[in-house]
């Protein structure tokens, strides 16, 4: 039996070099890939063509800080088709001041293995102010 | 901060506390200057890194795909073990040359008004965004027109959504990051439009920010009008021909509550014409040699506001060699050797640092004029070849930066100019 082979133009999207690659496959496994500079170049084309993963980054609310948000992400890739998800999972989450990078926000997101943490350091506004309070009474 | 008692005079004072003021700040530390001042007019040190939450910044730097908040917390970490704590809330209005000492002005929140005198002067102001009065877009001015930045600041900082069905002018990288950005929290992204045959911002972004959300890209269209009383209501789009002028045919509009400007960054040097520092017409950021150093003894400039780079990792190296530089000139132990002039050459649209020193190394940054293929870049003297490398594709969105061990002694001039290959 003749295996189906398929050819499918990419761009790897691993780094800001942005390679256009050639990616030569069939329905199992990845035959050949053109074009990369790179190793990762041949791995971004395996997870796209077969698996496409994300990585996604958005906010959540936070109370008690300077800001009303914080930043937070997947702390890895996860399954494209599960982004949308994430987000609306993430948008119902509020913390609490403080938090730090690398805070997790949900562990093991929608069971993909992946913790949504969190990107920014933020202190907790009530403290500081309690101090700049006394400093000035002083 | 607060607390922190304000000092009359220091050896560096730092304008800005983004990545290049903070990495400026750390190598003159490391340098063996201790009396260093960062001043920063947000209430937070970290510059636009803030507001920019996807990933993708730092491969170079740390070898892992940081958001913009966690590699701006590294440095502002790493500073702060340093004891350099940006003093936030204040903002530099006005520098004074002195001669050997500089004088600026600063306009505080908690300290109000002060005069500090500083021996060295390091611009790390960043840029701003091009807006609606930079590229003049006919029709009324209703509501709902904004730059793609502002959008992600909104966004980001303060979780409003800037409308629900919009539509994105220029492809410059922040727009596209922002189109991906509202899709994502529900709004309607309509189409991006652009002027240029090729997208400003980077295919990676094209691919993940666009392509992912079957999101439209106009090449060599524009908007022509604008319509809507209080709050936009559509925009109407026309290609363009060679000349840039909107044709006749394939015209159409496109309903939308929102219209996201990315046309572009300019750095932020009105502080710097006030000093005196004479700007380069087409960076829009000073005039350097091979210390980064303006035209203006002691002045130096590093990051967005020297140069706009697309990727923040250079903006580090950038700042770390400028602030390595600005201490040597407060040690006097600057370098020796003449500087000779560097030319932008065939199809380069610019080149920095305007000079390079004899005998010593040299880092230049370039851009070329539009995409070519199969080029070679070549760094010249008037005699011998330091660099030649060929690349398969350059465009105009991507920084080339370039490492010379030496220039050679009895160089009189460098040229980089690109040159077609045959393939
Ligand atoms: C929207 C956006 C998306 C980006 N995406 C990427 C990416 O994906 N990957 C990547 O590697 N790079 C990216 N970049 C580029 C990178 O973020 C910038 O190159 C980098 O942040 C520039 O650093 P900077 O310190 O020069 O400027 P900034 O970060 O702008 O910092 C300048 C600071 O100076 C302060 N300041 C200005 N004037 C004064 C004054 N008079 N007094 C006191 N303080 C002042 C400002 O408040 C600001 O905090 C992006 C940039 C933008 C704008
Ligand atoms: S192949 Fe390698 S160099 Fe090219 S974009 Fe992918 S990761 Fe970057």
């Amino acid at each position: 039996m003749k295996r189906k082979l398929t050819i499918k133009n990419l761009t790897c999207i691993a780094c800001p070099m942005g390679c256009d690659l050639e990616v030569t496959y069939t329905p199992e496994k990845i035959i050949e890939v053109k074009g990369n500079t790179c190793k990762r170049g041949i791995t971004y084309a395996e997870t796209e063509i077969f698996h496409p993963e994300r990585v996604v980054t958005t906010t959540v609310r936070v109370k008690g800080a300077r800001i009303e948000f914080v930043p937070v992400k997947t702390e890895k890739t996860i399954p494209k088709k599960l982004t949308h998800s994430v987000i609306k999972h993430a948008s119902g989450v509020t913390l609490k001041a403080p938090v730090k990078v690398g805070d997790i926000v949900i562990k093991n997101i929608l069971n993909s293995g992946v913790n949504l943490i969190v990107t920014r350091n933020l202190v907790c506004v009530n403290q500081k102010s309690k101090k700049r309070k006394r400093k000035k009474s002083s | 901060m607060v607390g922190s008692k304000i000092v009359k005079s220091v050896d560096a004072l730092v304008i800005g506390a983004g990545p290049a003021g903070l990495a400026a700040a750390l190598a003159l530390k490391n340098s063996g200057i201790k009396n260093i001042l960062v001043v920063e007019r947000e209430s937070a040190p970290g510059g636009i890194l803030m507001q920019c939450i996807h990933n993708g910044f730092g491969l170079h730097r740390f070898k892992e795909e940081l958001t913009g908040p966690e590699y701006a917390e590294r440095y502002i970490d790493s500073a702060r073990k340093e004891d350099i704590i940006p003093l936030t809330n204040t903002a530099a209005i006005d520098i004074i040359d002195n001669g050997k000492t500089k004088t600026v002005v600063l306009l505080s929140e908690e300290i109000g008004l002060a005069s500090i005198k500083t021996k060295v002067v390091i611009l790390a102001m960043g840029c701003r965004e091009r807006n609606r009065g930079n590229i003049a877009i006919p029709g009324s001015r209703p509501a709902g027109v904004i730059t793609a930045g502002l959008a992600q600041k909104m966004t980001n900082l303060h979780g409003l959504l800037p409308g629900k069905k919009i539509v994105i002018l220029g492809s410059g990288d922040i727009g596209l990051i922002m189109a991906r950005r509202l899709t994502w929290e529900g709004s309607k992204v309509k189409a991006v439009v652009e002027v240029q045959p090729h997208p400003g911002g980077l295919n990676r972004n094209i691919v993940q920010c666009l392509n992912d959300f079957n999101i439209p890209l106009y090449l060599s269209h524009t908007i022509t009008n604008i319509t809507g009383d209080k709050r936009i209501r559509k925009v109407h789009i026309a290609p363009i021909d060679t000349h840039f002028d909107p044709k006749k045919t394939g015209n159409f509009t496109l309903s939308c509550d929102c219209l996201l400007l990315s046309v572009g960054l300019i750095p932020e040097n009105e502080l710097s014409l006030k000093a005196g520092v004479t700007l380069d017409p087409i960076t829009r950021g000073a005039v350097v040699g091979a210390d980064l150093m303006t035209n203006v003894p002691g002045i130096f400039s590093c990051g967005n506001v020297l140069q706009v780079h697309d990727l923040v990792d250079f903006v580090s190296e950038e700042a770390e060699y400028c602030g390595k530089a600005a201490a040597a000139y407060i040690k006097g132990t600057c370098k020796k050797g003449a500087q000779i002039p560097v030319k932008a050459g065939n199809l380069v649209r610019y080149v920095l640092p305007s000079k390079v020193r004899r005998g010593a190394e040299a880092l230049i940054s370039l851009r070329s004029m539009g995409p070519s293929k199969n080029v070679s870049i070549i760094i010249k003297t008037d005699t011998e070849v330091l660099y030649k490398a060929i690349h398969k594709k350059i465009f105009p969105s991507i920084m080339l930066r370039i490492p010379i061990k030496q220039i050679p002694a009895g160089a009189k001039h460098v040229e980089v100019f690109f040159e077609a290959e045959e393939k």
